[in-house]
């Protein structure tokens, strides 16, 4: 009897991990940055890099930073999302424009419509490595006192939105500044 | 045929080529840059350093530790400013934490858990194939033994 539940054991618990194994997110590594205060910047504008802008002025204010590039596949998928929500004027949200060309930026701007508050340019992926930035499309949710409380790596999706981004941005926006 | 094989051969030279040179004050630096980009995981492509990735990323972050060389940054100084940002999982030699606990000592858990099984088993069979310490069968070799003693007399 010994003989035959050893093996079925041993299989089992090995099912269970590799089941379990299967149904994780590589991508989903969690970021050292939970909690810290977002890195400091100064950068370009995509529309007048003359400006630049710094996430200072956003104190005592709830915003998303959301990573972005024209040439990034999902990007185009959550875009809908974003200007869904930048309708709903519930939180600013400001765009890093992360390794693209500044032209293709504009015209994809112009051709789905633009969310962003402002988009800054990051040519140089400096910001993003900042940031921790690795698979663009990325979101961070930052607080009024300008620390970051939530990313998300990976294309917004309305689940998402609706289960964490919002009740979280409510939140964060009832807190003292 | 002969020429076609050996131009085929050439092909991983210029996949080499896609790494980019750097140019070091001293050799020690040079060493630290070889050590370090064979150590830090590309996160984009998980499985591969950022010496072996083409990956962007990789690239931007071998720009980052040559950059940080030139500097005169230390080598604890940059596994710092990495592990500040991606966290331990950049690391192909993650620390010893809590939670890295079991990914340092389970190779040795399971390691004792065979050789426990094994001496489990060894000690099994020991015991099945002497018969000889079972009451049981005590009596039985007995009587085996008489049989023989007495030969063919029954």
């Amino acid at each position: 009897m010994l003989k035959y539940l050893v093996p079925l054991l041993a299989f089992l618990v090995l099912a269970v991990f590799l089941a379990v194994g299967l149904g994780l997110n590589p991508r989903d590594i969690p970021s050292p940055l939970i909690g810290k205060p977002a890195p400091q910047f100064s950068a370009p504008t995509l529309h007048d890099p003359t400006e630049n802008f710094s996430p200072a002025v956003l104190k005592g204010q709830v915003w998303l930073f959301n990573v972005w590039a024209s040439w990034c596949v999902s990007c185009r998928g959550e875009h809908p999302l974003l200007n869904k929500l930048k309708r709903q004027k519930s939180v600013p949200i400001v765009g890093l424009n992360y390794k693209d060309d500044p032209e293709a930026a504009k015209n994809w701007l112009n051709l789905l419509g633009n969310p962003y508050t402002v988009s800054v340019m990051d040519q140089e992926g400096r910001i993003g490595i900042d940031f921790g930035v690795y698979g663009v499309p990325e979101t961070f949710v930052i607080d009024k006192q300008g620390r970051i409380r939530h990313k998300l790596t990976g294309p917004l999706s309305p689940e998402f939105i609706e289960s964490v981004l919002l009740p979280l941005v409510s939140q964060l926006q009832a807190e003292p500044q | 045929m002969k020429h076609f094989l050996l131009t085929i051969l050439w092909l991983p030279l210029m996949a080499m080529a896609a790494i980019e040179s750097r140019q070091f004050d001293t050799p020690e630096q040079q060493a630290v840059y070889e050590s370090l980009t064979n150590e830090l995981r590309c996160l984009v492509c998980q499985n591969q350093t950022i010496a072996d990735s083409n990956a962007e990323l990789a690239g931007d972050l071998r720009r980052q530790v040559y950059e940080m060389l030139e500097q005169g940054r230390s080598r604890d100084e940059i596994v710092q400013f990495m592990t500040d940002r991606y966290g331990d999982f950049v690391l192909y030699n993650p620390p010893l934490k809590t939670q890295t606990l079991l990914l340092w000592w389970g190779p040795g858990l399971f390691l004792l858990a065979g050789i426990g099984a094994a001496v489990w088993v060894i000690r099994r069979k020991k015991s099945v194939t002497r018969p000889e310490t079972d009451p049981a069968q005590t009596e039985k070799l007995a009587q085996i033994r008489r049989l023989m003693d007495t030969g063919e007399q029954s």
